[in-house]
């Protein structure tokens, strides 16, 4: 089978110790994290670094969590516990249905969220799952601490604004009002959280939502476990019957930064209509510049990109009404 | 639930013997077989289509530490092995000296201490090549102006192979003067690969001093590798040795002799230590036996109410660049010509045109019994596409035209003897399993209503098999004839070794043989050891492929084990002094006739045989007995399959519903492997009709090089599949029994292309070629399908 | 450089280069070919093992990520003599025909058992759905799983 050519191996026991090996090796190292993609390519030897620098014992970046009015999501948050997350699926079912549809279930336990953004495969999920929500990347470097937001991570296919040296240590998603739970994930959150809001919600028979906001990813693949022809994500907050914000994020068709501003623009302030999210899918469509493959034509992938995100958005709707 | 808490005596559901050591990971695959000082080869192959080698420059790789020798063509040359037959008398080159032909091509071969250190040789070897204008579409493989691959073969001034044709033109082409109707579609059935998940390997361990060749290799078919080691490399036959040990699926992939196996050898020869070559993944699917890559037209001659009168059917048949397909030598478009399918019909007639391309050799594989998964694929898609023109129901539209019963035995009117069958018998049972009149009225309803839901499509094929190839006097594959020997010997306390010439690729011949032996001898299975795999432990044959096991090799271990029993007989009548005409068999026993109480057990007559009893004259004593099958004719399973597809109009995807799958190969010996068996198959169909597909770009890069680009199917894309059966004995087999092992992947593709057909009709689509990816689904829903061997653009 | 991996519960050391890949560790330095390879790009499962109690594709971790850390292959499934029920769930069940795949899948299936005891079909799939199988159609892989859940309940509850 394919191995790959020498490197040196560094093991990082902190992120601090992370920081002083990737000072150390320079532009020559690379940080592995799940490796299900550097590791491939290393085997390939399309990638042949000096040195790894293995972050699979940060446990410190492992981790799922409310900030404040923010999800933070660890950049060695294995795919599997991001899926597994009921705090996600609470405020972002968008994750979970990505993450669904992220690989399989056993590369899922060894891919990280924070390998895959870097990663920055053009026909990555989470990229447009987080551009769709406003997330923003957190980076740690020499210097201390910045963060970018997820739309302006990616600079290029497989290249970020993350520079040799710097790691990114964590993803933050702001929570606005209008986060919805899936009435699946059963009665126990759902009592915590009217306790915690003195019950504002309303119950329904489909189960339980909170107001306004809602989220949803729509993939095509090949085959179960293989990268996207194309896929959106979308959320929306409802304004009553009015968009108050939308996000939209999309991946393999070509969309710069894994995002759709244009389509978000003409969503904001415009009634909740199946003509009205259908012209978003459009408008999305109309600005993605996807490219042929064996996945398919690039009328095809263009079709999608609009297809797609009209049918996430609707489905994001109907979870910010309580409808599904 | 197939459990069994008794293993029967003979044939019925029995756990696998073989499986003891499989769950617990104690098998040998070849890659598992590690002897002292071995050293790893690993191949450097072309990375371009076409292209003439300038030059090639070893010496930095020589200088490598871990390096222990270097093999170019040049070197091959030397001993007159750069190039070696293949298995359809063509020639393929070991290592190439002049040109390469494909993309992943053999160009050299290292030999070192590891493998990482094999892998980081490959680096240091320097080739230059004069890159030259590919030949990647076959269609245009005979144009006058494309390159001449084969330019190393005297007198070979083009592209063309061979041109081959069965049945009567003349009166093929009266018939379609004639027809009401007449129908005719193009129809590719695209490279595949079979893609086993243990790719090609061997071992091969050369001692100097005794001049014996020991090579562990995963072949399919030992006894013809040695034999054809001995001819290519003039080594004494009996001082080659080639063991298969387990073997990781095969599927037809693992019946060629490849030049890594040949380098392997080499590299023991040159270094004398046994030198270990294990394929990657890239290079299985690369360089070595593809499956089909045939362009079909298919026309069919019927009367305005569906009755089906003529079948004619051009083909360009994509071999590569050597032509290495695998098939009984006067039969180069192997049994294609059974085209005809399960129908009752005037006349037909195919020609097939070979040509060589830009693209690794093969065409025979992936359980296609030599050419019938195209065939069957062909004739039942034309079935639909005359049913879509007729506007008639599919499943009318053949049970109109099926053979019947009373035809049988048949004779084809392109040359075949169809053993027996009961079509219709298999049809009804499928459409019953299906419930095909509620799935019709649910489609009904579905389109009535006109929701923008998804699509239901419903998908019938019906096919014939021609396995167990083969009479000797029609069919030998370089010369050697397809019979296979068997070997039995019953010790002296009952228990038996059985020798076999075919090699289980998780076929569980182990379970399965030793259950022929029980229903012949009354020998319980677990008392028979199967011994296969081993050209030194076993009698020759030709080996495993093309469904060949049950109908040739079960036949010879079903008459060898008849000839024990006969001279158990013998032995009986010494032991009970009585005339052996007056002794009957039960199973297990032979008895005095009249007198059941007075008899003797199969294990008591084993021991007896081995004593000092005195035997009449003539009767040799011990148990034991060979044999040699010579098939008389084919066997043809058959079955009817029907799949339930729902589709997306909006995104193109396919989701499998249902599929229900009635197949009949005559006897069953264990019910529980046959049924796993056709699960297999089934599942293949799901991968070749929805997405498995080696495609080309225009330079001839093969997109299809990875399981990230060849896409196999998975548990997600796989419904739970509903099994029916009838059994048709054969007649002329020992024991019924036709074979099963490819008839699931021969008949399920076009019962999943014909399911989407059917859910797109409501768009207007009659036809869009393998692999309906969901582009390809959403650009024939637009009318504007794709070309699915070449790159998308 | 040098590493120590606990193998089905024995500490195993040996000196190796930083890119020798798990899958070659387990098979070529320590002979447990019980796992197997199949492919070069996570993709076709054979080479599943369990690392920290996880399953995983072996050929796409390095053995060196593995120093200080547990696996768990095939040879560590059975009890002694006593197959683990997912083993003989497999045998009943005619989960396995060239055998090839087998290692992974019962990998697999036992992690999934031990997280969900009474699996449906359709989560069975979706647990199973990296890992390719080219002989059974997944059928009976399905059935051997859902055979050793019950038997599992219901005959030795663990």
């Amino acid at each position: 089978m394919q191995v790959p050519a020498h490197f040196e191996y560094e093991r990082a026991t902190s992120v601090d110790h992370a920081l002083a090996l990737l000072a150390k090796w320079g532009s020559e190292a690379r940080v592995v994290a799940g490796g299900h993609s550097l590791i491939p390519m290393m085997k390939l030897r399309l990638a042949r670094p000096e040195a790894l620098v293995d972050i699979n014992d940060l446990e410190e970046l492992a981790y799922v969590r409310l900030d404040g009015d923010a999800l933070a999501v660890g950049a060695m948050t294995r795919h599997a516990d991001l899926l597994a997350s009921p705090l996600v699926g609470e405020h972002y079912p968008i994750f979970h249905e990505a993450e669904r549809v992220i690989a399989d279930p056993v590369v899922r336990n060894r891919g990280t969220v924070g390998g895959s953004l870097c990663q920055a495969d053009p026909s990555e999920d989470l990229s447009a799952a987080f551009a769709a929500v406003g997330a923003a990347a957190v980076i740690r470097g020499p210097d201390g601490t910045r963060q970018v937001p997820v739309r302006e991570f990616h600079t290029g296919p497989y290249e970020t604004v993350v520079a040799p040296g710097e790691l990114l240590v964590e993803v933050v998603v702001p929570v606005r009002p209008g986060g919805w739970r899936d009435p699946v994930q059963g009665a126990q959150r759902r009592d915590r959280f009217e306790a915690a809001t003195g019950g504002i919600s309303e119950r329904s028979e489909r189960g339980w939502q909170g107001p306004g906001g809602g989220s949803a990813y729509e993939k095509v693949e090949r085959r179960v476990g293989d990268w996207a022809v194309a896929a959106a994500g979308a959320a929306v907050w409802l304004d009553g019957d009015t968009i108050g914000d939308a996000g939209i994020g999309l991946t393999a068709v070509g969309a710069a930064h894994f995002h759709a501003p244009e389509a978000e623009r003409f969503l904001r302030g415009s009634p909740a209509t199946d003509a009205v999210l259908a012209e978003a899918g459009r408008i999305a469509a109309e600005h993605c510049e996807p490219v042929a493959d064996q996945r398919g034509p690039a009328d095809y992938k263009k079709h999608l990109a609009g297809e797609l995100t009209t049918r996430a958005l609707a489905r994001a709707v109907k979870r910010a009404r309580g409808e599904a | 639930m197939t459990t069994v808490e008794q293993p029967p005596i003979g044939f019925g559901r029995m756990h696998r013997k073989e499986d003891a050591r499989f769950v617990r990971g104690r098998g040998t695959y070849v890659d598992d077989v590690v002897l002292p000082g071995m050293l790893y080869g690993a191949v450097l192959r072309s990375p371009f289509a076409h292209a003439r080698i300038v030059s090639i420059d070893t010496a930095a790789a020589q200088a490598h530490p871990r390096v222990k020798a270097v093999i170019t063509g040049q070197t091959l040359e030397g001993l007159k092995l750069a190039w070696m037959p293949t298995l359809s008398q063509d020639t393929q080159a070991v290592l190439a000296t002049d040109k390469v032909r494909f993309q992943g091509q053999e160009v050299a071969f290292v030999v070192a201490e590891d493998r990482y250190a094999a892998r980081d040789a490959l680096e240091l070897i320097d080739v230059e090549y004069e890159p030259l204008p590919a030949v990647v579409d076959a269609r245009r493989a005979l144009d006058p102006d494309a390159p001449v691959i084969r330019d190393d073969k005297e007198g070979q001034a083009d592209n063309h192979i061979f041109d081959w044709g069965a049945g009567d033109e003349a009166a093929t082409d009266a018939v379609f003067a004639s027809a009401e109707v007449v129908v005719a579609q193009d129809v590719l059935y695209p490279r595949v690969h079979p893609a086993p998940l243990e790719t090609c390997g061997a071992v091969a361990d050369f001692d100097a001093v005794t001049g014996k060749l020991t090579i562990w290799c995963n072949t399919q078919a030992p006894h013809a590798h040695r034999t054809v080691y001995a001819l290519v490399a003039g080594l004494p036959e009996h001082k080659i040795r080639v063991i298969s040990p387990d073997v990781g699926g095969g599927f037809g992939n693992k019946v060629p002799i490849y030049p890594g196996y040949v380098c392997a050898i080499v590299g023991s020869i040159v270094t004398g230590k046994p030198v270990k070559w294990m394929e990657d993944r890239s290079e299985n699917l690369m360089s070595t036996g593809f499956a089909r890559d045939y362009h079909m037209r298919g026309e069919v001659a019927a009367t305005r109410d569906g009755r089906i009168r003529a079948l004619r059917v051009k083909v360009v048949a994509d071999h590569g660049a050597f032509n290495g397909t695998a098939q009984p030598t006067k039969f180069p478009a192997g049994f294609f010509h059974v085209f005809t399918g399960s129908y009752d019909v005037e006349a037909a007639y195919c020609g097939v045109t070979g040509v060589y391309t830009n693209k690794a050799p093969g065409g025979v594989a992936y359980a296609c019994s030599f050419r019938i998964t195209e065939a069957a694929y062909l004739i039942e898609r034309m079935i639909d596409v005359l049913a879509y023109d007729l506007d008639m129901d599919p499943a009318q539209l053949r049970m109109k035209n099926l053979l019947k019963p009373e035809q049988f035995p048949y004779p084809s009117p392109t040359g075949w003897e169809y053993d027996s069958g009961d079509y219709p018998r298999a049809l009804s049972l499928a459409l019953e399993m299906a419930g095909y009149e509620e799935l019709r009225a649910e489609q009904a309803a579905r389109r009535a209503s006109g929701s923008d839901g998804p699509l239901m499509g419903i998908g019938i094929s019906f096919f014939t098999e021609a396995v167990g190839a083969g009479p000797r006097k029609h069919m030998d594959i370089l010369g050697l004839g397809m019979a296979d020997g068997a070997e039995l010997r019953v010790h002296p306390t009952g228990k038996a070794v059985l020798r076999i010439s075919v090699q289980s690729q998780g076929q569980g011949h182990e379970t399965t043989y030793a259950q022929i032996v029980a229903e012949e001898l009354g020998i319980p299975p677990d008392d028979v050891d199967v011994v296969h795999g081993d050209t030194d432990q076993t009698p020759f044959g030709l080996g495993t492929y093309g469904s060949r096991s049950t109908p040739v090799s079960g036949a010879a271990t079903a008459v060898v084990a008849r000839k024990v029993r006969e001279r158990a007989r013998q032995v009986a009548s010494a032991m009970l002094e009585v005339d052996p005409g007056d002794l009957e068999w039960e199973k297990g026993r032979w008895y005095v006739r009249g007198d059941q109480g007075q008899g003797r057990t199969i294990q008591e007559i084993a021991l007896a045989a081995h004593s000092s009893l005195e035997l009449p004259d003539g009767v040799e004593g011990h148990l034991d007995a060979t044999t040699v099958y010579n098939p008389p004719n084919l066997t043809f399973p058959f079955g009817a399959y029907i799949c339930v597809v729902d589709v997306d109009p909006g995104t193109g995807q396919v989701k499998v519903r249902r599929f229900v799958a009635v197949d009949d190969c005559g006897v069953r010996i264990n019910p529980m492997i046959v049924e796993g068996q056709v699960h297999g198959g089934l599942a293949d169909g799901i991968g070749m009709a929805l997405m498995e597909l080696i495609a080309f770009d225009e330079d001839g890069n093969c997109l299809g090089a990875s399981f990230m680009d060849y896409l196999l199917p998975t548990s997600m894309e796989c419904p739970s599949w509903e099994l029916g059966e009838t059994v048709t004995p054969s007649p002329h087999h020992p024991i019924g029994a036709k074979g099963v092992g490819e008839s699931a992947t021969v008949g399920s593709p076009a019962a999943v292309v014909n399911a989407v057909m059917d859910a797109l009709k409501p768009y207007g689509v009659r036809h869009a070629d393998m692999p309906l990816t969901p582009a390809h689904v959403w650009r024939a829903i637009q009318g504007r399908p794709l070309r699915t061997d070449l790159a998308i653009t | 450089m040098k590493i120590t991996v606990t193998v089905n519960g024995d500490e195993r050391t040996a000196d190796v280069e930083p890119r020798l890949l798990l899958v070659h560790f387990l098979r070529d330095t320590l002979g447990l070919t019980g796992t197997h390879w199949g492919c070069d790009t996570s993709n076709c499962g054979v080479c599943v093992v369990w690392l920290d109690g996880k399953p995983v594709k072996s050929c796409t971790v390095l053995a060196v990520m593995a120093d200080g850390h547990t696996v768990r292959t095939v040879e560590g499934l059975a009890d002694g003599a006593t197959l683990d029920p997912v083993q003989q769930g497999f045998v009943r069940c005619h989960g396995l025909q060239c055998g090839f795949c087998t290692p992974g899948m019962m990998m697999t299936a036992r992690w999934l058992l031990d997280h969900n005891p009474d699996p449906s079909e359709d989560e069975i799939r979706e647990a199973i759905s990296g890992q390719a199988c080219r002989c059974t159609g997944y059928e009976n892989i399905v059935r051997s799983v859902r055979w050793a859940a019950s038997h599992e309940r219901e005959v030795a509850p663990r």
